[in-house]
């Protein structure tokens, strides 16, 4: 199965080193002075702005790079929700030492989950995958963990304290542990993705048998690619769950998973910073089009998906680098240049 | 004993359901290699469009038919419109697309229709019920998809257009050469996908009452009996409709209870991708290198 789409990191011309440090110095700066102008609501959104944008990279990791379909992923991000809850409210680790365990596990179920992943090419793993989507919050009802899961009611948990004596408001520490995170991520995926591992991982993609015969374990790598992006997942899981306070089975409906999918669509696959609009988009737009009608929101994601896949298959983020690399180099009529 | 037997039963009528909805992922699938994720929204679209035609004064029949012929021209409205343009497209490419449309179908039927869970009618009276051995749905339902069976046999083996379609899923381009008209053949698939959805969905109905997420569980089901038959044997399909509504059902009442009956479903899929990922009734692929 040959892929079409060639993610848009693949594509962009890469900004020279010290432009891009100090953009990046500039967006982080912004990122930390954030809390100070906006409202404690605004500040709890761009908090699950930032942990739905780790999600949709860990997803990325899977689609944009490897060229694995998942639709499932809502599932990884239950278990991570769920991971967090169950160790702060029943067992009393603090807070922030559930953020690791909870990737840990989610790695883990991915990594098997992945196992049997291995054999299936394209649509039998997004049909797995879907199944796996709409099982999850089923099984978390079952009456049988219900001392852990709290059946349908859920666990509701305690909004961590400011620790330190930190002049700061509960929501504003919270927008703090989570940006930590993001940054350590993104720095930490951002690097796999363009190390040795990350060229397996894109190699496998796009030429399986030529891999092979390079010597890249095909098998090892899908299924560590999965539970990394699953680990990626459900430790944005645990970040919104502790941000919300709250966990219950229908946090996490299939609809979630596919609202995971449209982040990552939207934001480009293939692309790191595209995962922030990503996750602004289906963040901000329930928010926004919920005050018309419930329905309103699924049906902008369903059209918008369908349009971006018509117009723009590398989502807004690579037809952003795409206009970029046009207008730097205007003599090279073919979209993109070549990877270095 | 008797217990036993009737689980069978019941097994047998949810079953029809799941393998109907199986035989339009298979028609499909068959012809262009997609795996419409909308398909159980479909039939749930199709299923408030036959409870609006009821209370609006049709007869049940009268309904059942008309909403058949409309989910048909559906259907194949969407592939004309929605599907074609991505004919080329990469299979994630096509997954998205088929996410896009099931959700634009749910939010659409959410916004006309309503959340609120709504009864529907059976049209099976006790005459069907078998002198109260089990009840009339049920047993109507397993006629009822064993005489669609049967049509669709009809059609595919003794019409001309039946065949044609079997050789436009055998071999586009070699149909297309000999003058069959392949993109209305793919067009037609569709809608035949659909109006099978509306008979699956319009069984399920009274069962699982109306409402817009109805068929999500169900696809799942559909989707085990697809894989588990050969994602590419229509018959085999439908069969491990059947099966996969048995076990289902027995399962369910002997050893997994009802709370973990779709984790079987998900299990099914899994194992029979592991142990034999073209099916009970499939057709292996050999790729050239």
């Amino acid at each position: 199965m040959s892929m079409t789409i060639v993610p848009a990191a693949a594509r962009s011309v890469p900004l020279r080193p010290a432009t891009r440090r100090w953009l990046l110095a500039a967006v982080l700066v912004v990122a930390l002075l954030l809390p100070f102008v906006l409202s404690d609501f605004r500040t709890f959104q761009l908090t699950l702005i930032l942990a739905y944008a780790i999600a949709l990279f860990g997803l990325n990791l899977l689609m944009g790079f490897n060229g694995q379909i998942s639709v499932g992923h809502g599932a990884f991000f239950a278990v991570g929700g769920y991971t967090a809850a169950i160790l702060m409210m029943i067992y009393g680790v603090p807070y922030w030492a559930t953020v690791p365990i909870a990737a840990a596990v989610a790695f883990l179920v991915g990594f098997l989950f992945g196992i049997p992943a291995l054999r299936l090419e394209g649509i039998y793993l997004a049909m797995a995958t879907f199944s796996l989507g709409v099982t999850v919050p089923q099984l978390l009802r079952v009456r049988a963990f219900e001392p852990w899961t709290g059946g349908v009611l859920g666990i509701v948990m305690d909004k961590p304290e400011v620790p330190f004596g930190l002049p700061i408001n509960q929501d504003q520490w919270l927008y703090y542990f989570v940006l930590a995170f993001t940054c350590l991520l993104f720095a930490l995926g951002y690097n796999l993705t363009r190390g040795r591992i990350g060229r397996a991982i894109v190699a496998i993609r796009d030429q399986p048998l030529a891999a092979a015969s390079m010597g890249v374990n095909i098998a090892l790598y899908k299924s560590a690619t999965f539970g990394i992006s699953a680990g990626f997942t459900g430790l944005a899981g645990a970040l919104a769950t502790i941000t919300v306070a709250y966990v219950s089975p229908d946090s996490f409906p299939i609809l979630l998973s596919i609202s995971l999918l449209v982040g990552v669509v939207v934001g480009g696959l293939g692309s790191a910073a595209g995962m922030f609009f990503g996750a602004a988009f289906i963040v901000l737009v329930p928010n926004m089009a919920g005050s018309v009608s419930k329905a309103l929101p699924w049906a902008i994601y369903g059209l918008g998906v369908i349009v971006i896949m018509y117009v723009a298959p590398l989502g807004v983020g690579g037809l952003a680098q795409q206009v970029m690399a046009r207008l730097r180099r205007p003599a090279s009529g073919h979209g993109g240049g070549k990877e270095q | 004993m008797y217990e036993l037997f009737h689980q069978i039963l019941t097994g047998l009528s949810q079953g029809g359901i799941y393998g109907g909805l199986a035989l339009g992922l298979v028609m499909v699938y068959r012809t262009t290699h997609h795996v419409n994720f909308a398909q159980g929204e479909f039939a749930m679209f199709s299923t408030f469009l036959a409870l609006t035609l009821i209370q609006a004064g049709f007869s049940y029949w009268s309904a059942f038919f008309l909403t058949i012929a409309i989910s048909f021209a559906g259907g194949m409205a969407v592939e004309r419109i929605v599907i074609r343009p991505f004919h080329q497209a990469s299979a994630l490419t096509l997954v998205c697309v088929f996410m896009g449309l099931l959700m634009v179908t749910n939010a659409t039927a959410g916004w006309l229709f309503g959340y609120t869970m709504q009864p529907f009618p059976s049209p099976f009276s006790d005459a069907f019920a078998l002198g109260g051995f089990i009840p009339a749905h049920e047993a109507g339902t397993i006629l009822l998809v064993a005489l669609m069976l049967l049509l669709i046999y009809l059609f595919f083996r003794f019409t001309w257009l039946g065949l044609a379609m079997r050789a436009t899923a055998e071999n586009g381009e070699s149909s297309a050469l000999v003058g069959i008209n392949v993109g209305a053949m793919l067009a037609l698939g569709w809608g035949l996908a659909t109006g099978i959805g509306a008979v699956a969905g319009m069984m399920a109905a009274p069962i699982v009452f109306v409402d817009p997420n109805m068929m999500s569980g169900v696809l799942v089901y559909a989707f085990a009996a697809a894989l588990l038959g050969g994602i590419d044997n229509p018959w085999g399909a439908a069969i491990s409709g059947f099966i996969v509504g048995v076990v289902e059902n027995i399962a369910g009442a002997y050893l997994v209870g009802t709370e973990l009956k779709l984790t079987l479903a998900l299990a099914i899929i899994v194992g029979v991708l592991l142990i034999r990922p073209r099916g009970i009734w499939g057709r292996s692929f050999v790729t050239r290198v």
